[in-house]
C-alpha cells in the first residue's frame, strides 16, 4: 500500500488575532492536522510576497496566510495590502503554472480558535487532493555542471 | 608580441545588443584598444575556439560575458572562457539573469521545437525537427542540444562582477572602461568580487524627473489607451503599469523620459530577493480598493501578471521557471 | 561509409550571431559536400505567446540588438493591423526617421568593418589587415572618426526618438509615444545633411578602390560568388525601394516582376523547408517550391539584401541616390545583377537613400506635430507588419484573443529569407575554391566571404581602429612613483 502523502504547508499567522486563535485551539485542545509549519509574523501586512515563493521553491505544497478581519487590524489597515498582494500573487503564480488553490487567505480574530483549526484541516485536504508540488531545488543539482567541465577538459 | 593585458568579448546565447552597446561608447573604444589585446571577439575578428583553447589558463586579464547558457555550447564556452580568464564579467540582461529568451523557461522545450518548426508558414509535413546529431553522406553533423532550462552565467561558473542592464549603456560601459584603466594604472581599487558594478544602488524612479505624488490607483491601463501620457506625472500614477520601483538605477530612466513605461531591463534593485515579488508589493500596494471584487476588477488591467513581472528575470528568480517547464506530469 | 576529410570553421566571424560551416573533401581533396549551420535558437514565436501585443515591438527587439529598430518596426505595424488603427502621420513620419537613422549607421558598419575589409583589402589578405584597420590604411586615417561619427550620429538619432540607443521603447499600437522638439529636429536635419555627404563620400572611396582595380572588379563579376534566383524586395506605390512601408516585390532571374503582394497577403507566396541539421528554416516561394539549394526559375529559393531590393524596385525615390542607381546598373550591365559581391555597393546607394530621407522627413512641416497618437477602438484580433530590415524582408504575423493577448505568433526574419543562398554561395565558393586538399587560411577565409557579403545581422565599428596610434602609457603606484613606462609608435 502506497504512504498516503502528507503535504507540507508553511503557514504565515499575523501575531494580533490569527497566532492567538491557533494559541486558543491549542490550549482548549482542539485537534488539527500537524502538516502546517507556523511562522508569525507581527502583521499579514508584513508578508512579502518572496516569503512564498521561497516557501513554495523550498518545497512546500502549499502556503496559507492568515490575518484580522478587515477592519480589525492591528495597524489599522494593513490587512487591506496583504489582500492586495494575495490577490495579485495568485494571479501571477496561476501564469507559472501553480494552481491558484495552493496558497489561502484566511482571515480568523483571536477568539476563532476552532474555526482556524477546521480551516487548517481543510486546507491541508486541499492540498493534498492537488498533490505534492515538488518544486525543483534548482540550486543544489551540481552534476550537471561537473559533468560539463569534465568534458571540457577533454577537448581542451 | 605585445604585453598588453588581454581582452576577451564573448556572446553566448545573446542577440548582440551588447556587442553594439560597448561599441557606442564610440571615441572611448580607442581607449579600450590603446590598453588591451583584444585576443577573442567573435563579432569583430577572426579567432576562434582553438585559438582560445590554446591559451594560457588565466592568461586573459578581463572577459566581458554576455548571453545565457541556452544550450551546451553556451556553457561548454563558459566553462572554457572561465578557465582562462582572471576577471569574468557577467555582461547585460541575458548573463545576469536571463532576459528575455527566460520567458522560455514558462514551457517545456519540446514546445519551443513544437511551435518554431510547424508556424504557420513552415511546410513541414514529415515533422522533421532539428537534432543534435544527424548523417549526412558525407559524414555526421551535429548542432549543440539545448537545454530543459535558461541559466545565467552564475548559474553555471563563477562570476566575478556583474554590469545589469538589456543593454547595459553605454555611458556606464565607458565609466567601467574608464575604471579598468585607472585600475591597470594602479590609480583605483577593483570593487569586491562579486559587487554589480556600472549602475546604482537605488531605483529607476530615483533618477526619473517626472513628479510622483501619493498613489490612488482605481484603474491599471495599457498604455495604447491612455497614450500620449502626461510628460510631467508619475506613469505609474496615470496607471499605466512601470517596473521602475523594483528595477535598479543607472540607465538615466531614457524609457519613462520618452513617455514610455520602464520595462525593467535593469534588473532588481539592491537588497531585492525576488524581483517580480518586490513588483507585486509595490502595485499592491498604490491600489485604492478594499473589496475583493474592486481589487479583482483593477488587477484585470494587469493581463498579463507574470510577463510583467518576470520579463526579464524569470531565470534568476526564486522559482526559476513555470511549472510546465520542468514537471513530466504535464501540469 | 568512410569518414571524408573535414574543415570546420567555428564559429563564423564578423557577423551577428553564431554558425559554422562543414567542409567535407573527397579523395581527390577537393570539396564534396558543404554545410552551413545555425546553433541557436531561443523560442520567441513560443514565449511570446501569452504578452500582450503592445509589448511586441519591446519584446522582439530582443530579437537583434543589432537591428532592434526593424524589429520594433515590424512589431508596431503588426500591433496596428491588430487592432485596425492606422496611426497619426506625424507618428509614422517619427517611426520612419528613427528607422532612417538607423538604417544609415547600420550600412555603414557593416561596408567599413564588416564585409566591406574582405572586398577592399582584396580576397585573401593577411587576418591582420582584414579588418577595419586595413580599409584604413587604404582609404586614409580620418575615415575611421567618420565611421564613428556617422554611427554617432546615427543612434543618436535613434536615442531621441526611441529613447534609447539599443532596443527603442517607443513604439504603440496607434502611434507613438514621443513628440519631438524644434530643438531636436534642427540636430537631426544637421546630422542627416552630415549623412548624405558621408554616402557619398563612401560611394566615391568605393567606386576608386575597388571598381577603379582590374583584380577587384574581376573578382565582383566572377562566377564564384554569382548565382541566379529570385529577388525580393519592398517598394512604394511607383516601386521605389521603401524600408518602412509599401508592398513586397519578387522579380524573377531575368528581372520580371514575379509578384507583389500587400502584408496580409506573406502566406499566400512563401512557405519554409526545414532541414534537421540547423535550428533555422530555409524560407523559400511557395508558388514555384522547394527545389533544394539549387538556382534558376524553378527554384524557389529568393534572395533578399540590398542588391535584391534594387534588383526588385523601378529606382530609388531620392534623387542622389537615384544617379547612383543608374550608374550601378549601367556599369554592371542591366538588370538584374546577379553577382552577389555587388551587394557592397548596393548597400551603399542604399545608405545615401537613407540620409536623403532622413533629411526629407527632418524638414516635414508636420514633424514636430504633437499629433502623434490614435487611440485603438476595435478589438484586436490579427494583422501582419512588414518592412525591410538592412539585410531583408522582415514579417511579423501576430494573432491575438480580445484582450490583445498573442495566441500566436510567426517571424520571418531579414537574414532568415537568405539562408538558402547563403548555403549557396558558400559551397560554391568551397567547391571552386578548395581544390586537392589545399585549404589555407586565405582561400577559407573567401569562403566566409560568401556569406559575409549577406551581412548576416551584425555590423561592428572597429576593433583595431588605431593600430599605429602613438600611445605612451606611464604606470604608477601607490606612493605615486612611476615604475613603468610603455611606449608605442613614440620615438
Amino acid at each position: 500500500m502506497s504512504e498516503q502523502f502528507e503535504p507540507v504547508i508553511v503557514g504565515f499567522t499575523c501575531n494580533w488575532c490569527s497566532y492567538r486563535a491557533a494559541d486558543t485551539a491549542g490550549t482548549a485542545r482542539v485537534k488539527y492536522a500537524p502538516n502546517v509549519r507556523l511562522i508569525r509574523l507581527m502583521c499579514s501586512g508584513r508578508l512579502d510576497p518572496t516569503f512564498v515563493m521561497k516557501a513554495l521553491a523550498g518545497g512546500a505544497d502549499g502556503v496559507l496566510i492568515t490575518g484580522c478581519h478587515p477592519g480589525d487590524c492591528h495597524y489599522i489597515d494593513q490587512n487591506y495590502k496583504a489582500l492586495r498582494r494575495f490577490l495579485l500573487l495568485r494571479r501571477t503564480f496561476t501564469g507559472l503554472g501553480i494552481e491558484p488553490g495552493r496558497i489561502k487567505l484566511i482571515w480568523a480574530s483571536a477568539a476563532e480558535g476552532m474555526r482556524l483549526a477546521h480551516e487548517i484541516t481543510q486546507f491541508v485536504e486541499e492540498i493534498r487532493t492537488l498533490g505534492p508540488l515538488n518544486w525543483p531545488k534548482w540550486n543544489e543539482q551540481p552534476i550537471e555542471v561537473e559533468a560539463l567541465d569534465e568534458a571540457v577538459k577533454e577537448t581542451a | 608580441m605585445s604585453d598588453k593585458p588581454k581582452f576577451a568579448m564573448y556572446w553566448a546565447a545573446s542577440c548582440g545588443g551588447c556587442e553594439i552597446a560597448v561599441l557606442n561608447i564610440h571615441e572611448k573604444i580607442l581607449d579600450v584598444d590603446a590598453n588591451f589585446d583584444v585576443v577573442f571577439w567573435p563579432v569583430a575578428m577572426d579567432a576562434k575556439y582553438k585559438d582560445v583553447e590554446e591559451m594560457e589558463d588565466g592568461s586573459i586579464l578581463l572577459t566581458l560575458f554576455n548571453g545565457s547558457m541556452r544550450n551546451q555550447e553556451n556553457e561548454k564556452i563558459a566553462h572554457l572562457l572561465r578557465r582562462k580568464s582572471k576577471i569574468l564579467v557577467s555582461f547585460g540582461s541575458c548573463a545576469t539573469e536571463g532576459c528575455i529568451p527566460g520567458l522560455a523557461n514558462l514551457f517545456p522545450v519540446s514546445e519551443i521545437f513544437d511551435v518554431a518548426y510547424h508556424t504557420a508558414s513552415t511546410d513541414n509535413p514529415d515533422n522533421i525537427h532539428p537534432v543534435p546529431s544527424f548523417e549526412v553522406p558525407e559524414g555526421t553533423l551535429t548542432i549543440p542540444i539545448m537545454n530543459p532550462t535558461v541559466k545565467t552565467l552564475a548559474q553555471v561558473v563563477d562570476v566575478d562582477y556583474f554590469m545589469p542592464g538589456c543593454p547595459p549603456e553605454s555611458h556606464q560601459i565607458a565609466a567601467v572602461v574608464d575604471l579598468v584603466i585607472q585600475v591597470l594604472q594602479g590609480k583605483a581599487q577593483l570593487p569586491p568580487k562579486g559587487s554589480v558594478i556600472g549602475a546604482g544602488q537605488s531605483t529607476v524612479c530615483d533618477e526619473c524627473p517626472r513628479t510622483r505624488n501619493v498613489k490612488l490607483i482605481k484603474a491599471f491601463h495599457r498604455i495604447q489607451e491612455v497614450a500620449p501620457l502626461d510628460p510631467a506625472l508619475c506613469i505609474l500614477e496615470q496607471g499605466v503599469p512601470c517596473n521602475g520601483p523594483a528595477t535598479r538605477s543607472g540607465c538615466m530612466a531614457r524609457c519613462p523620459q520618452a513617455g514610455a513605461q520602464c520595462i525593467g531591463c535593469y534588473g532588481p534593485a539592491e537588497g531585492v530577493v525576488d524581483y517580480g515579488a518586490r513588483l507585486i508589493t509595490a502595485f499592491a500596494s498604490i491600489i485604492d480598493a478594499r473589496e475583493p471584487a474592486e481589487i479583482e476588477s483593477i488587477l484585470d488591467g494587469i493581463p498579463d501578471p507574470t510577463g510583467q513581472f518576470y520579463r526579464f528575470n524569470l531565470a534568476d528568480s526564486l522559482l526559476r521557471a513555470g511549472r510546465s517547464n520542468w514537471d513530466k506530469d504535464g501540469h | 561509409m568512410t569518414q571524408l576529410n573535414r574543415i570546420t570553421i567555428d564559429p563564423i566571424t564578423r557577423l551577428e550571431g553564431h554558425g559554422k560551416i562543414d567542409i567535407f573533401l573527397d579523395g581527390n581533396g577537393d570539396v564534396a559536400n558543404s554545410y552551413f549551420q545555425i546553433p541557436e535558437l531561443r523560442g520567441f514565436e513560443r514565449f511570446c505567446v501569452g504578452r500582450p501585443v503592445e509589448e511586441m515591438p519591446l519584446l522582439t527587439n530582443r530579437i537583434c540588438g543589432v537591428c532592434p529598430e526593424a524589429h520594433h518596426m515590424a512589431a508596431a505595424k503588426a500591433a496596428d493591423a491588430v487592432y485596425n488603427v492606422d496611426p497619426p502621420r506625424t507618428a509614422k513620419l517619427l517611426r520612419e526617421l528613427l528607422y532612417m537613422g538607423f538604417y544609415a549607421t547600420d550600412h555603414t558598419t557593416h561596408f567599413y568593418a564588416l564585409g566591406g575589409p574582405d572586398f577592399i583589402m582584396g580576397p585573401d589578405s593577411p587576418v591582420a589587415e582584414r579588418n577595419i584597420l586595413g580599409v584604413i590604411h587604404k582609404v586614409g586615417l580620418e575615415i575611421g572618426g567618420k565611421v564613428i561619427q556617422m554611427r554617432k550620429y546615427g543612434h543618436t538619432v535613434v536615442e531621441m526618438i526611441g529613447g534609447r540607443k539599443v532596443h527603442p521603447a517607443t513604439s504603440i499600437p496607434g502611434g507613438i509615444t514621443k513628440i519631438l522638439s524644434e530643438e531636436e529636429r534642427k540636430q537631426i536635419e544637421e546630422m542627416g545633411r552630415w549623412a548624405i555627404d558621408f554616402a557619398l563620400f563612401s560611394l566615391q572611396a568605393f567606386k576608386d578602390i575597388v571598381l577603379a582595380n582590374k583584380t577587384y572588379l574581376d573578382l565582383i563579376l566572377g562566377d564564384i560568388y554569382t548565382h541566379h534566383t529570385y529577388y525580393m524586395g519592398m517598394v512604394d506605390a511607383n516601386n521605389k525601394v521603401n524600408f518602412y512601408d509599401g508592398k513586397v516585390r519578387v522579380v524573377d532571374p531575368d528581372g520580371k516582376e514575379f509578384v507583389k503582394y500587400a502584408p496580409k497577403d506573406y502566406l499566400e507566396h512563401i512557405a519554409e523547408h526545414v532541414e534537421p541539421w540547423t535550428y533555422l528554416k530555409f524560407p523559400y516561394l511557395k508558388k514555384v517550391g522547394w527545389k533544394g539549394f539549387i538556382d534558376g526559375r524553378d527554384s524557389g529559393v529568393y534572395m533578399a539584401t540590398p542588391l535584391s531590393r534594387l534588383n526588385a524596385s523601378d529606382g530609388m525615390a531620392t534623387p542622389k541616390a537615384q544617379e547612383a542607381y543608374e550608374e550601378f546598373y549601367s556599369t554592371l550591365g542591366g538588370k538584374p545583377v546577379h553577382q552577389r559581391l555587388a551587394t557592397h555597393w548596393a548597400r551603399l546607394i542604399e545608405l545615401l537613400y537613407a540620409a536623403e530621407h532622413w533629411v526629407e522627413l527632418a524638414t516635414d512641416p508636420e514633424i514636430t506635430s504633437s499629433n502623434v497618437h490614435r487611440v485603438p477602438t476595435q478589438t484586436p484580433t490579427e494583422g501582419v507588419g512588414i518592412v525591410e530590415a538592412p539585410r531583408g524582408t522582415l514579417t511579423h504575423h501576430y494573432t491575438t484573443d480580445e484582450r490583445g493577448l498573442l495566441t500566436k505568433v510567426n517571424l520571418i526574419v531579414g537574414t532568415t529569407n537568405n539562408y538558402a543562398p547563403i548555403q549557396m554561395s558558400t559551397n560554391k565558393a568551397a567547391r571552386n575554391l578548395i581544390k586537392g586538399g589545399k585549404a589555407t587560411e586565405g582561400l577559407l577565409n573567401m569562403v566566409e566571404m560568401a556569406f559575409r557579403v549577406y551581412d548576416p545581422c551584425f555590423g561592428c565599428a572597429t576593433h583595431s581602429l588605431p593600430g599605429q596610434m602613438p600611445l605612451e602609457l606611464t604606470i604608477h603606484n601607490q606612493d605615486g612613483e612611476i615604475t613603468e613606462v610603455l611606449k608605442q609608435f613614440v620615438d
